[in-house]
C-alpha cells in the first residue's frame, strides 16, 4: 500500500466502503470528469515520514542565522515574548478551531476576540474595534478606503512619514480604482508639514492617512491637523505602533477618525514577514462601514451572557459585490495572542515595557549624536525608534556591521531618494546597554574606516 | 464565563518583563504623552493562564470534535507541521534583514522555504509561477484580478470591463472582482448545479476580462464543459481564473494549469492542512501561466546560478506590493511540511481519501434525506432539510441538535442556491467509525424531527450558552467591555 500520511481509512475499510458505493477502485468516483484532463504525472519527491521532514526542515532552518543583534525595526520589532503566550495560544482547542459561526460551540473564540477587540479599544483611546485584520499595511488600506466610502469622495493624501512599504501597498490596491492618490512631503523637522496640508486640504480631500510615530520614528501631537482636516469634513486616517500606545499620546485624544496599526508587537515573533496581526478601532458612529469581523455581546433566552459575531450585513458573504471589503477572515490566532500578551504583562508591565523601549533609544541617541560626523536626522521627539544621519552611505555602514554580527538598523535610502546616509535605529527591552554600547562602538570605526 | 477585565485588580503583578533600567537622557515633553495609562487588566500570571485554558474548553475544535463544516476543509492539522514552523531559526528572522546588504545570506534557509513552496505549488498545480504574498485565499483571489487587470491593460485590452462569476461561487469573488475595479456578471447554475453553459457563452463577450470558477464548485460538482469554457474564454483573450477553494478534491490528479486556467489561488488551510486558528490566519498563494508572470506581485524570490537565494523587487509591470514582505511565513512553512510529508503518492492518495469519505457519507445519508440525484460528489455534498420542514424543524435545528450529541455542525443555509443546504465535507483524516457515528446521529437527529421537534427547537443546551439573540446583538451593539 502507498504512503498516505494522516490519512485514518485502513485498507479494509477503504474495501467495505467501496462495497458500500458499489465501485472497484479510486478512479469510478472521478468518472463524471471527462478523463483527458486527468494528469498523468506530478514529479514532486516521495513523501517522508515525520522524524525525515523534521531533519529536512532543521537542516534548511540552520541556513537562517538568528544570532544577529538586532537593532532593525522600521515598523516590525523584537520584542520578547512571555512563555505563556505560546502555550495558550497553542491549544488545539483554540488553533484547530473554525471561524465561528456556531457560536454555541465557539464561546472562546468569541469571547476572547471580544477581550481584544476591548483592548485595542483602550490602548487607542477609540470607542469600537474589528477582531483584526491580515497585518497594519492592508489594515491601513482598509482604513483609507473605508474612510472614501465614509465621505463619498475619492481624494486620499497619505504622509510621506507613513511606512514606505504600507504606502507602496496602497499604491497597488488602489490601481484600478477611482482613487486620486497624493503624497505629501515631510517638513524638515522630520514630521507632518502643515504648511503643505494647508495647501492641500479641501473640499476634494476624503482621507488623510498620517502616522504616529512616524516611520522614522518622530512623535508628533496632530490634534490641531486633525481639526483642519474635520475642517474640510475629510477622515483622518491614522496607522499607530501599539507598543509606543503604553506612552504616547491615543489617536483617540487627538481626534483620528480610524485609527489602524500592526500588531505584530504584541506576543507575535517576527517570522519574516507574517502572519501578523492588523488591527482596526473607529468611533460608533463609522461602525457599519468598517470592514472586518466583529465580535458582539448578547444573550440566549435564559438571559446568559454570550458572544456572536455581529453586523453581518456589512460582509462579502451576504454582500458579494457590495460588501464593505473583499475580505472573509480575520487574524484571529493573531489577535488571540495579542489578548494573552496583553493580559500577561498587564497595565503596570506594558508601562513598564514601553518606558524601557524608550529609555534604550534615548540613551543610544545621545551615544550616538556625540560621534564625530553623526547628526540626528531629524527632531529628537521619538519612542524607541530615531534617525540618524551618517558622513558616509548607511548601506555600507549596515553591510559592515552585519559581518560582525549586528544588524544596525535600517538604511533609509531603500526607500526615500536623497536619504543615502540616513539610518534608522529601533530599540527594544530585549537589547541590553552592553549590546548598545559595542554597536555604538562598531559602528563609530566602521565610519572611520 | 468572567471577562479578565471582571478578574482585575488593582496592584496585581503579571509577567516580570526586565529588571534592567537604563536612565534616559532627557524626557519627552508630556504634549506627546498619553495622560493616563492604557487600562488593561491586572491580573496574575497563574490566572491569565487559568481563563484562557478556561476559554479554550469552550470551543469545538479539530482536536477535540468532528467538524464536517462543507467548503471549510476542516482536516486534522498535523502537529510535526506546527513544529517544524516554530522553530526558532524560523520565527525569529526579520523581515527586512534580506534587504539589508550582506543581509540576505543570513536568511538562506527561510528564502529557500518560500523558493521549494513556490516550485512544489507550480508542480501541483501545473502553472508556471508562484507568489506566496497573498495573506488569504480572498486576498488571492483579488492579487488573482489584478494580475488579470495588468495583463489587459498590457495588452492594451482597454474594453474590458466586466468578469463572469456563477451564482454558486463564493462570496469573496465578486467582491475581489469589483475591487479590482471590473463590474460582475453573475450565471445561474444548471439543474446538475453547473454554471449554465448556454447562459454563459451568452454573457461573453469581447468586453469579459475573465471567468472566475470554483472547480469542483461549492455544489460539489465538477464542471464536465470546463474544457469548452476555457476556449471560449481565450477565443476572446480572457483569462480563466481557478478559486482553488476546493483543490484538495483533485490534488494529484488534475492540474488547473493542464485543464486550462491561467490563474489560481490555494487556500493552504484547506489543501495543506494548516490550522484555521479560529479564522486565521490564512494564506493564499496565486500561481499563473507563463505569459503572466510579469505581473506577479514584488519582490520575487530567485536561486542564482551560485545556487543562493535572493530577492528580485526589479519588475517593472508587477502589480506591485500586495503585501508588506513574502506573506504569511509561518503558515507557507506548515503547508511546506506537510507537503513534503505527503509526497507524490500521499497527495493523490489524501484527495482520494477525501473523496471516497464524502461520497460514503452521501450514500448513507441519502435515505435519511430523500435525495433524487444518485450522482457521485467530489469531497464535499450538499443536502436540503426542506424534508423536516413537515415537522417544523428547519436544518438551523438540526446544527444545533447536532452540537448535543457531539459533533460540529456541517455548513448551512450555504450554497444559496440550495434551500436549506446542508453541505457536508468530512475529509480524508476521519476515519470509518467516526463516519458511521455521524450517519447514526444524523438518523437520531431525524426521529427527533418527528417525534420530538422542541427538543432541536431548544437546542443546544450541553453548551455554556444557549441559541443567541443575534437581533439583540446587532441593535444593541455591545462591542467592547465598558
Amino acid at each position: 500500500m502507498k504512503k498516505t500520511p494522516f490519512c485514518a481509512t485502513s485498507e479494509q475499510d477503504q474495501s467495505a466502503m467501496f462495497e458500500a458505493l458499489g465501485i472497484a477502485d479510486f478512479d469510478e468516483l472521478f468518472t463524471a470528469i471527462p478523463n483527458e484532463l486527468r494528469s498523468d504525472e506530478l514529479k514532486i519527491p516521495e513523501g517522508l515520514s515525520e522524524m525525515e521532514m523534521m531533519q529536512h526542515i532543521r537542516k534548511i532552518a540552520s541556513r537562517n542565522s538568528t544570532n544577529l543583534v538586532n537593532f532593525c525595526g522600521a515598523g516590525f520589532y523584537d520584542h520578547y515574548i512571555p512563555a505563556a503566550v505560546n502555550a495558550l495560544s497553542s491549544r488545539g482547542e483554540f488553533y484547530t478551531a473554525y471561524t465561528p459561526y456556531q457560536p454555541e460551540a465557539s464561546q472562546g473564540t468569541l469571547q476572547a476576540a471580544f477581550e481584544y477587540q476591548t483592548a485595542i479599544c483602550r490602548l487607542t483611546g477609540m470607542e469600537v474595534a474589528n477582531a483584526s485584520l491580515f497585518d497594519g499595511g492592508s489594515a491601513l488600506i482598509e482604513g483609507a478606503m473605508m474612510a472614501l466610502r465614509q465621505t463619498r469622495r475619492n481624494k486620499v493624501l497619505v504622509d510621506e512619514g507613513v511606512s514606505p512599504i504600507y504606502r507602496a501597498m496602497l499604491r497597488c490596491y488602489t490601481q484600478n480604482l477611482s482613487v486620486e492618490y497624493h503624497e505629501v512631503a515631510l517638513s524638515k523637522s522630520g514630521v507632518a508639514d502643515r504648511s503643505a496640508y494647508h495647501e492641500a486640504l479641501d473640499d476634494t480631500v476624503g482621507a488623510v492617512v498620517l502616522q504616529n510615530p512616524n516611520f522614522f520614528g518622530c512623535l508628533d501631537n496632530l490634534t490641531e491637523l486633525i481639526e483642519k482636516i474635520h475642517e474640510v469634513k475629510a477622515l483622518a486616517v491614522m496607522s499607530v505602533y501599539p507598543m509606543a500606545l503604553s506612552q504616547v499620546e491615543t489617536p483617540g485624544a487627538m481626534g483620528a477618525d480610524i485609527v489602524t496599526g500592526e500588531g505584530q508587537s504584541l506576543g507575535l515573533p517576527l517570522n519574516f514577514g507574517g502572519p501578523y496581526l492588523g488591527f482596526m478601532a473607529t468611533r460608533m458612529k463609522y461602525v457599519r462601514k468598517m470592514p472586518g469581523r466583529i465580535v458582539g455581546e448578547t444573550e440566549d433566552a435564559q438571559g446568559r451572557r454570550g458572544y456572536v459575531l455581529t453586523l453581518q450585513a456589512r460582509e462579502q458573504h451576504i454582500r458579494r459585490e457590495k460588501a464593505t471589503s473583499n475580505i472573509c477572515s480575520n487574524v484571529q490566532l493573531c489577535a488571540l495572542r495579542a489578548i494573552i500578551y496583553l493580559s500577561l504583562i498587564g497595565r503596570e508591565g506594558f508601562l513598564e515595557v514601553g518606558r524601557e523601549c524608550m529609555d534604550r533609544a534615548s540613551y543610544a541617541w545621545h551615544k550616538l549624536t556625540k560621534i564625530d560626523g553623526v547628526e540626528p536626522a531629524f527632531n529628537r521627539r521619538f519612542f524607541n525608534e530615531f534617525a540618524i544621519r551618517l558622513p558616509k552611505d548607511a548601506t555600507e555602514v549596515v553591510s559592515a556591521l552585519i559581518d560582525q554580527g549586528i544588524a544596525a538598523g535600517f538604511p533609509a535610502g531603500r526607500y526615500y531618494k536623497g536619504m543615502e546616509n540616513i539610518l534608522l535605529l529601533a530599540f527594544t527591552e530585549k537589547r541590553t546597554k552592553e549590546e548598545i554600547d559595542i554597536m555604538v562602538a562598531k559602528l563609530e570605526s566602521a565610519l572611520k574606516a | 464565563m468572567k471577562l479578565i477585565y471582571e478578574k482585575s485588580s488593582p496592584g496585581r503583578p503579571g509577567v516580570q518583563m526586565s529588571s534592567i533600567r537604563i536612565s534616559p537622557n532627557e524626557e519627552i515633553p508630556t504634549k506627546y504623552l498619553r495622560s493616563q495609562p492604557a487600562d488593561l487588566p491586572e491580573v496574575s500570571e497563574a490566572e491569565v493562564v487559568r481563563h484562557f485554558t478556561a476559554l479554550s474548553r469552550l470551543n469545538f475544535s479539530i482536536d477535540t470534535h468532528f467538524y464536517p463544516l462543507g467548503s471549510c476543509t476542516m482536516k486534522y492539522n498535523p502537529k510535526a507541521c506546527e513544529a517544524a514552523a516554530n522553530l526558532p531559526e524560523l520565527t525569529e528572522v526579520h523581515p527586512l534583514w534580506p534587504q539589508l546588504r550582506g543581509g540576505g545570506l543570513l536568511t538562506q534557509g527561510s528564502l529557500a522555504i518560500l523558493y521549494n513552496t513556490e516550485r512544489l505549488l507550480s508542480e501541483t498545480t501545473g502553472l508556471a509561477e508562484f507568489t506566496l504574498q497573498p495573506m488569504a485565499g480572498a486576498h488571492g483571489e483579488l492579487t488573482g484580478v489584478m494580475i488579470m487587470a495588468a495583463y489587459h491593460k498590457d495588452r492594451g485590452n482597454s474594453e474590458k470591463d466586466h468578469i463572469i462569476i456563477p451564482d454558486s461561487a463564493h462570496g469573496t469573488n465578486p467582491a475581489s472582482a469589483q475591487l479590482a475595479g471590473y463590474k460582475v456578471v453573475t450565471i445561474p447554475s444548471d439543474e446538475k448545479g453547473m454554471m449554465d453553459f448556454d447562459l454563459f457563452k451568452a454573457a461573453l463577450n469581447e468586453k469579459t476580462a475573465g471567468v472566475m470558477l470554483t472547480c469542483p464548485n461549492t455544489n460539489g460538482v465538477f464542471n464536465t464543459r470546463i474544457r469548452d469554457i476555457c476556449d471560449a474564454v481565450h477565443e476572446v483573450d480572457g483569462l480563466m481564473y481557478y478559486d482553488g477553494a476546493n483543490f484538495n478534491a483533485i490534488m494529484g490528479r488534475y492540474k488547473p494549469g493542464d485543464i486550462g486556467f491561467d490563474i489560481c489561488h490555494l487556500n493552504l488551510h484547506k489543501s495543506f492542512a494548516t490550522p484555521h486558528g479560529g479564522g486565521g490566519p490564512g494564506a493564499g498563494p496565486v500561481g499563473v501561466v507563463e505569459k503572466l508572470r510579469p505581473y506577479l506581485p514584488i519582490s520575487r524570490v530567485e536561486k542564482t546560478k551560485d545556487g543562493t537565494y535572493a530577492l528580485n523587487y526589479d519588475e517593472p509591470k508587477s502589480i506591485g506590493y500586495i503585501a508588506p514582505f513574502y506573506g504569511n511565513f509561518g503558515i507557507i512553512a506548515r503547508a511546506y511540511a506537510y507537503i513534503l510529508s505527503l509526497g507524490r503518492d500521499g497527495m493523490l492518495g489524501t484527495s482520494n481519501r477525501a473523496v471516497l469519505n464524502a461520497n460514503y457519507l452521501q450514500e448513507k445519508l441519502r435515505p435519511l434525506f430523500g435525495a433524487e440525484y444518485k450522482g457521485r460528489c467530489m469531497h464535499e455534498f450538499v443536502y436540503s432539510g426542506e424534508c423536516l420542514k413537515q415537522y417544523g424543524v428547519h436544518t438551523l435545528d438540526i446544527a444545533k441538535g447536532m452540537i448535543d450529541l457531539g459533533f460540529h455542525p456541517p455548513t448551512v443555509y450555504f450554497p444559496l442556491n440550495v434551500p436549506e443546504a446542508i453541505m457536508i465535507e468530512p475529509t480524508e483524516t476521519e476515519d470509518r467509525d467516526t463516519l458511521d457515528r455521524f450517519v447514526k446521529v444524523m438518523e437520531e437527529l431525524f426521529e427527533v424531527a418527528e417525534t420530538d421537534p422542541d427538543k432541536l427547537h431548544n437546542a443546544p443546551v450541553s453548551t455554556p450558552v444557549g441559541r443567541l439573540d443575534e437581533v439583540k446583538a446587532a441593535r444593541d451593539m455591545r462591542l467592547s467591555f465598558s
